[in-house]
């Protein structure tokens, strides 16, 4: 029974699995500190998707909020979050965090 | 400390508006008060959990948790102001009976008030965990004294409740007899605009397709940032950017509760007209 479910689950993720590994998902990482974004300007490629994983380092939570990406999304204190997006066409596309609008902004240049 | 004011009014606004639409979409009917003083309680006590447990949330469902939650919480909204004026338009004769005795201040009627109970609490639940991680974030941190961050915060809370209350007082200069025509309309609008909402959240979470990332930018008009955007954002689902699914979502949203409302005979309409027999077929369906 396990050894089915585990074949089963296998052959799944092959199908499924395959196609992503093949186009290899690009995954970008913006961190949190001290209510700032490290890096502020974030360099992607135009015309793909991507993932971006957001960590915050601080111990309170953000909101990752970005009018020009469509995204708003908490980070927990301490905690992290994963967005999928693009493709992106070339331009620049600004994001902050909700919390801390002062401090914590940043831009994805896409190119 | 007028900054944490500005984040917690914008925070609160969509809340405090729905509430004022809400109570004067209920005007009269008993027992009003307990659905939604209790949607309130229930959406705090609902808003705390969720801020409590963010991190697991924000993990669950390979990541997608708060867009789900929120997704989820937002369709649900939608049902309940869809039944709420699908009920109205059935009931559209005992409304407008009510109406006028509401005129001669006599309270009574029913109306789906467990409907507008779960509106309330889910807009309150939505707003209010954002809310309280905010304000814990600002009282965790050092960059402002307690006194600074509780006075912004309540000047916050303050302002947003005081756009609701205005919400509500101008509904209330409404003749009664029009009123629930006119809160009838905020409520298709709402529900559009939330339904736009909830499309969003589930682009975000890669469930739905963005068909398009700007379908137009009136940002350089009227940014949604700013509290009079806020302010349209929640009334009739302004965006200054939307995605094509948002689009689609509002249009789709504003059909599906709209014609049922519109194909729903209205006895009282009926009335005053001589001619109709297609109308009176129904009117016989209804009876």
């Amino acid at each position: 029974m396990r050894s089915r479910l585990l074949s089963i689950a296998l052959a799944l993720s092959a199908v499924l699995g395959a196609p992503s590994l093949a186009a290899d998902p690009l995954q970008y990482t913006l961190t949190i500190k001290d209510h700032v974004f490290a890096p502020t300007d974030l360099e992607v490629p135009a015309g793909q998707k991507f993932e971006l994983r957001v960590v915050n380092q601080d111990k309170t939570a953000e909101e990752f909020e970005s009018k020009d990406l469509h995204r708003e999304k908490i980070i927990p204190g301490g905690g992290a979050i994963t967005l999928v997006l693009g493709p992106l066409r070339p331009g620049s596309y600004e994001f902050f965090g909700e919390f801390n609008p002062k401090t914590a902004r940043g831009k994805i240049i896409a190119r | 400390m007028l900054a944490i004011a500005i984040i917690v009014l914008r925070e609160v606004l969509e809340a405090s508006l729905i509430i004022g639409i809400v109570l004067a979409a209920s005007l009269g009917v008993v027992g009003r008060g307990a659905w939604i003083g209790g949607g309130v309680i229930g959406g705090l006590a609902g808003a705390g959990a969720v801020a409590l447990f963010a991190a697991a949330i924000s993990d669950a469902f390979s990541g997608t948790g708060q867009e789900l939650l929120n997704a989820g919480v937002l369709i649900l909204a939608v049902a309940m102001l869809a039944w709420h004026n699908i009920w109205m338009a059935r009931h559209a004769n005992e409304v407008t009976r009510e109406a006028n005795a509401l005129g001669k201040a006599v309270a009574t009627g029913q109306r789906p008030l467990i409907a507008l109970g779960l509106v309330v609490g889910s807009a309150v639940l939505r707003e209010g965990s954002e809310t309280v991680l905010f304000v814990y974030g600002v009282a965790t941190s050092s960059s402002e004294t307690p006194i600074e961050m509780i006075l912004g915060g309540i000047l916050g809370i303050a302002g947003g409740a005081a756009l609701g209350v205005a919400l509500y007082m101008g509904l209330l200069r409404i003749p009664v007899r029009r009123l629930f025509a006119v809160t009838g309309w905020m409520v298709l609008f709402l529900a559009a605009g939330l339904a736009s909402q909830a499309a969003n959240f589930l682009v975000q979470a890669d469930l739905l397709p963005a068909l398009g990332q700007d379908i137009w930018d009136t940002s350089f008009l009227l940014s949604e940032t700013s509290i009079p955007g806020r302010i349209l954002h929640t009334l009739i689902g302004y965006a200054a950017r939307p995605q094509g699914i948002q689009v689609l979502a509002f249009i789709a949203t504003l059909a599906a509760i709209g014609l049922p409302m519109w194909l729903i005979v209205r006895p009282s309409d009926n009335r005053g007209r001589t001619h109709g027999t297609r109308q009176d077929g129904k009117l016989a369906y209804k009876g």
